[in-house]
């Protein structure tokens, strides 16, 4: 049996995973690959015994129910049962990405800190190099690697009783957006919204057990931690996960994990369509093959249709097929999955007019050949027990075609944002997910977003974030900074452009500035400035109110550009 | 081909086409993917770069940001295969 809508009563919290039940013991619960070493293959049995030994652990190590715990480790095993070994005890597991090279330490450290005092962080779990320093940092207790093997080799385990299962609408975990503030809002999930989530998405999908899912995505993210760890887990599908850190470098290890395991549904964003097409060298997929895919699923960022002729042309000789071709429009705070397009089919393309769009937001249909035509990719239907409105600035519902805000209301949404009683998420009983879109023919389609934010890779990223680093820079007039995104067809996302006005001629000091944005941005964010363009004084145009205006400088940077 | 074309062909490649300024003055010795000049997803297009210009294929265990994070690095690594 799995969680399905029909046996959705039959499953109360997220102990009732079907990995964690003691049928079909030998089934691999999850096959973990690297570059370079031997895959790892974790039967249900052994799964189960690792959950338990780590669960048994954490509570000697303290843990009590509705504790959170931060999870800030490299994706491995290790995370994975202190994962499921929170949720055993009743504790409140959260994953948050590591320390890397790239990042600015000391910067880390104090947004750790901050997270662990405004949400009230019971402990951290990470790696033993980087356990020892932040430690010093953070008020709670930080546990290594070895401490933790430690507490699991003393622990009975055969002793070992779990907590009460905890009741349907306590918080079973935490999703954080994106990035490493400790200001970011904790989007708060029960047993209940999880359940009802996988139950409607596995139906839309059809899961079933001849599935197997291959991923590459972080948990911090709630692509990687719904469809490519839990659904998986809580089904009894098969996981096939890698690090994301090792794919982005290495990234036929997808394919490669497609061929060798027989993998039938993987979620991607729309940028590793591109990866995928440009940078998987030919000798690395020969004699490969992803005939055995139901889907890849293009989720988190706007979907590009020519990052998809791409990856059809790329990845024909593999078996790829324009069916193959799903979209799925998705947010932390629905649990995951609002929409997905139709099993068997591609995903339906509407071919408007661009004018129409952009002059007077309405999606007016047009000739293919049209010079004003532009193809949008639809995301598909909303799953069942969702709802979609399109609203105006007012929050009335707009007709079909006519662009305005996404507002959902679904069985499976947040309970509220962690420790945060001043945020309130619904407005009455919607949520405004501040994506702008407008439906047709019963499918939704997504056109931009009512804030400034940017999705590079399948980040969010706030560009006053990046601005506020910009201008710690040295050299830069104060206040004088702006950044925004670049939507790039060669990569398949957008592109982070910083603009900032210097006084020195001083072309060695210019260098200097430049390339200190670049570092400093990528210690601070982990996000990679592809465009900086120092300008002289009084270049950046501000709006009435005295606010850099980000809209227009992109606009006059786009075309200062084109007109070189 | 010399050490001295491989090294200019890189140099020109990486600033124009992962840094995206043909302008920025890359020295030898300065972190590329630890400078925030390009991401680590770069390194998979430099691999196929090089495969392409000099047939050299770089295996996956030596595409990481450690073995490749200057120009001198990846000159050696072609260098290591080049005819």
């Amino acid at each position: 049996m799995m969680l399905t809508q029909t046996d959705r009563s039959k499953f109360r919290t997220l102990l009732d995973a079907i990995t964690l039940n003691s049928d079909n013991d030998a089934r691999a619960a999850l096959i973990y690959l690297e570059t370079e070493r031997s895959p790892i293959v974790v039967s249900r049995r052994d799964f189960r015994q690792s959950i338990r030994a780590h669960a048994a652990a954490l509570r000697q190590m303290g843990i009590a129910p509705r504790d959170l715990v931060v999870i800030a480790h490299t994706q491995n095993l290790e995370s994975i049962y202190a994962f499921w070994g929170a949720l055993m005890l009743g504790a409140i597991p959260s994953v948050f990405p590591t320390l890397t090279e790239k990042l600015d330490a000391a910067i880390y450290m104090r947004s750790m800190a901050e997270l662990a005092r405004l949400s009230d962080v019971r402990a951290i779990f990470t790696t033993d190099a980087f356990a020892t320093t932040l430690r010093d940092h953070v008020p709670c207790p930080v546990f290594g690697s070895e401490q933790l093997a430690a507490s699991i080799s003393r622990g009975d385990v055969d002793a070992f009783v779990p907590s009460p299962v905890p009741d349907a609408d306590e918080i079973a975990f935490l999703q954080h957006s994106s990035g490493t503030t400790g200001l970011q809002k904790g989007v708060a999930l029960s047993h209940r919204s999880v359940l009802n989530q996988l139950a409607r998405y596995s139906d839309a999908l059809a899961l079933n057990s001849q599935d197997v899912i291959v991923s590459w995505l972080p948990l911090y993210h709630d692509m990687g931690l719904i469809a490519g760890f839990l659904m998986p887990l809580m089904q009894g599908v098969p996981l096939v996960l890698m690090s994301p850190f090792d794919w982005v470098q290495h990234p036929a290890l997808l394919f490669r994990a497609i061929h060798a395991y027989g993998g039938t549904l993987c979620w991607l964003p729309n940028f590793a369509y591109n990866h995928c097409a440009r940078r998987i060298r030919q000798r690395d997929t020969e004699g490969l093959s992803a005939a055995s895919m139901r889907m890849f699923i293009n989720c988190s960022e706007p979907v590009y249709h020519e990052s998809h002729q791409q990856f059809l042309s790329r990845f024909a000789a593999q078996g790829v097929k324009p069916e193959m071709l799903a979209v799925s429009y998705a947010m932390a705070e629905n649990t995951f999955a609002v929409t997905q397009t139709p099993i068997g089919t591609a995903a339906r393309l509407d071919i408007v007019d661009r004018t129409e769009l952009e002059r007077h937001r309405v999606a007016v249909p047009i000739a293919a050949h049209h010079s004003r035509a532009q193809t949008r990719v639809s995301c598909g239907p909303t799953i069942a027990g969702t709802a979609v409105r399109v609203v105006d600035g007012v929050g009335q519902s707009l007709p079909d075609r006519h662009i305005g805000e996404v507002a959902i209301q679904s069985d499976c949404m947040l309970s509220g944002y962690y420790k945060r009683p001043d945020l309130q998420p619904f407005q009455d009983g919607w949520y405004r997910t501040g994506d702008m879109g407008y439906v047709a023919e019963g499918e939704v389609y997504i056109v931009g977003r009512s804030k400034d934010l940017i999705i590079n890779a399948g980040k969010n990223i706030y560009p006053q974030d990046l601005e506020a680093i910009v201008n710690t820079v040295p050299g830069i007039s104060a206040g004088r900074a702006v950044a925004f995104g670049v939507p790039d067809e060669r990569e398949g996302t957008e592109l982070i452009a910083v603009i900032a006005e210097i006084t020195t001629d001083d072309p060695g000091e210019r260098k200097q500035i430049a390339a200190q944005i670049r570092q400093t941005v990528v210690q601070q964010s982990m996000v990679t400035v592809s465009y900086v363009q120092l300008v002289d004084s009084r270049w950046l145009i501000k709006t009435s109110s005295g606010k850099i205006a980000r809209a227009a400088n992109r606009d006059k940077w786009l075309a200062e550009r084109e007109a070189t | 081909m010399d050490e001295k074309t491989i090294r200019e062909k890189l140099r020109t490649y990486i600033t124009r086409e992962l840094i995206r300024d043909a302008g920025y003055l890359l020295t030898d010795t300065e972190g590329i993917v630890t400078g925030g000049l390009m991401d680590s997803f770069a390194l998979a297009e430099f691999a196929v770069y090089v495969e392409q210009e000099f047939g050299v294929y770089i295996p996956d265990a030596d595409l990481t940001v450690a073995k490749m994070n200057t120009l001198d690095q990846m000159v050696a690594r072609v260098m290591q295969d080049s005819k």
